[in-house]
């Protein structure tokens, strides 16, 4: 880079440079949303669409609610914060990651991704910056909508702990998501085409975590904490947040602590990416 | 007479046929497929046992009922009207729809043939493995409370055929109402948007149609989306019994006669004033 033309990599030369790639990843970003933005009427249909797509679930589950009763132990209002939570998260990874989701059909099939292994960044950063959805938006209100009211019917009190742990959540799931799309887009550069297997993974993930984990079977709850570490991000530190007993048996401390698994499988999907990359051979044509 | 029909009918076949074979080609995507349909019909059946675990309340089905409608719902996927044609699609937006208009075919039966073909052959591939693992291999390891069972009764099997059918043109009549919906390039995608998830909700597979509120029912029950899936899936189980079944599938097939009629007269309207994109 630019800043590092001489051999020595000092420190200084290394804060100038992040300095200089999130410079870049925001300018993306912004032309991305400048692009959209020509075509307003188009981005509002979206929005609404993804809006109405997604807060299908939410009514599925009301309707399962009314017609049973409980979900023993579990209430509507802790089911939909859990719902809340997942929906927001994604909507987030689903709008910034869509480089990744693209990669087999748009970069590995056509072999452009020659074009970015040419350009002097990273091909994380190129790919993170591809495009920022900005019609997610339709997600990511439903969820904000249904996790609002799920606080108000559980009167939850929002003191500085219980927002950080909220916030930690959030974050973690972000995290956890994109490192699954990561994945995804690893497995193309060997199958050369964007598996819908993947979309099991991750929108399956989505619907698995609107729910409790403990509702599901011994080793399905196993896979997604231990393989997947999907209950680790939202199951449970969500009991924390609610504040109440897991059927389970984890410890609060755990609780707490369990999101951080979200950020250390975004880093494996980061050294993944890095074996993939070494891998990779073009298509040509 | 029969010469002539025959002769009239050929080009359609015959688009049909060949969409069919091209469709199948895709194999890997086919069996990708198969695994996230395995999956979601795995975490669906799991949230809807945990509910019935926990309630003691009388339910409009009982869970091997339940189960059947799931994995059928799985299976058959791909019948829904879920989405559009990619080619289409891409046609219309590059203004290269210009040479279908140039055919001498009536547009409508020409297209229709061409979503026949795209909501049968992805599914007739699909389909088959998944009934093989949801109905054969389910049981063998075990999980035989979970499998897809077989029909209520022979009777109920024949109907499920027959209901079936009138599903692939009712799904094939609401796919051609999105596809026309596209000509309007930008409000088109909207509409689309919006039928995918009212396919979605009111077909059953979010949650099977009887166990939405009993207030609701009577407005599910007047509505086409149900023919879908809804109305096959509880034949095959015998939650509709056989001789309720007669009646629901005249009434998918006058549905899908609605339908196509609409579409048909939206299309001949639109072909008349329509303005090519591109150039």
């Amino acid at each position: 880079m630019q800043f590092c033309r001489a051999r020595r990599r000092g420190s200084w030369c290394r804060v100038a440079e992040l300095h200089n790639n999130l410079a870049l990843y925001a300018r993306l970003i912004g032309v991305s949303i400048r692009g959209q933005m020509q075509y307003r009427a188009s981005f509002l249909l979206m929005s609404f669409g993804q809006f109405v797509v997604t807060g299908v679930e939410i009514l599925g589950i009301w309707a399962l609610f009314t017609r049973f009763g409980s979900l023993t132990p579990w209430t509507l209002p802790q089911v939909a914060f859990f719902y809340g939570v997942v929906n927001i998260s994604f909507a987030f990874t689903d709008a910034l990651a869509r480089g990744f989701d693209l990669f087999g059909t748009q970069f590995v099939k056509t072999g452009n991704f020659d074009r970015l292994l040419l350009r002097p960044r990273s091909t994380v950063l190129q790919l993170a910056g591809h495009e920022f959805t900005l019609a997610r938006v339709g997600r990511l209100l439903q969820g904000l909508i249904v996790l609002l009211w799920a606080s108000n019917a559980l009167a939850l009190e929002w003191d500085a702990a219980r927002l950080a742990l909220l916030a930690f959540t959030l974050l973690a799931t972000f995290m956890f998501f994109y490192g699954l799309v990561i994945l995804c887009a690893v497995l193309s550069f060997w199958t050369t085409e964007s598996l819908e297997i993947m979309n099991a993974l991750t929108y399956g993930g989505v619907e698995t975590a609107q729910y409790p984990m403990a509702i599901y079977h011994k080793y399905f709850q196993r896979f997604f904490t231990f393989v997947i570490p999907l209950a680790m991000v939202t199951y449970f530190p969500i009991l924390a947040i609610l504040d109440i007993p897991d059927p389970l048996g984890s410890t609060r401390t755990l609780q707490v602590v369990a999101p951080l698994a979200g950020f250390v499988f975004f880093g494996v999907t980061l050294l993944a990416w890095r074996v993939g990359v070494r891998h990779y051979t073009s298509t040509g044509s | 007479m029969r010469a002539v029909v025959a002769d009239a009918l050929r080009p359609y076949l015959a688009v049909l046929t060949a969409r069919f074979r091209m469709l199948l080609q895709y194999r890997a995507a086919a069996f990708a497929g198969f695994g996230t349909q395995l999956f979601w019909g795995a975490v669906r059946l799991m949230i809807l046992g945990a509910f019935y675990a926990s309630s003691e309340t009388e339910s409009p089905m009982n869970l091997v009922q339940i189960a059947a409608y799931v994995w059928l719902g799985q299976a058959l996927l791909g019948l829904l009207p879920w989405n559009v044609d990619a080619e289409l699609q891409e046609k219309m937006t590059t203004g290269a729809v210009a040479y279908e208009l140039l055919r001498p075919l009536d547009l409508y039966t020409f297209w229709f043939a061409r979503t026949v073909a795209l909501r049968t052959a992805t599914t007739f591939l699909r389909m088959i493995p998944m009934i093989v693992v949801a109905g054969l291999v389910l049981p063998l390891i075990g999980l035989g409370a979970w499998a897809l069972p077989p029909p209520a009764t022979a009777v109920n099997a024949l109907c499920f055929v027959v209901s079936l059918t009138a599903t692939v043109a009712l799904a094939s009549v609401i796919t051609m109402l999105m596809h026309v919906a596209l000509i309007w390039t930008l409000s088109g995608r909207g509409f689309n948007a919006l039928m995918t998830g009212l396919v979605i909700a009111l077909s059953g597979l979010v949650v099977p149609l009887p166990l939405y509120p009993d207030w609701m029912q009577p407005w599910l029950y007047w509505q086409p989306f149900r023919g879908l899936a809804d109305v096959p899936f509880r034949i095959y189980s015998g939650n509709i019994v056989a001789s309720a079944a007669v009646a629901e599938i005249f009434m998918q097939f006058c549905w899908a006669v609605l339908i196509g009629g609409i579409g048909y007269a939206i299309l001949s309207r639109a072909q008349a004033r329509i303005v090519v994109q591109g150039g």
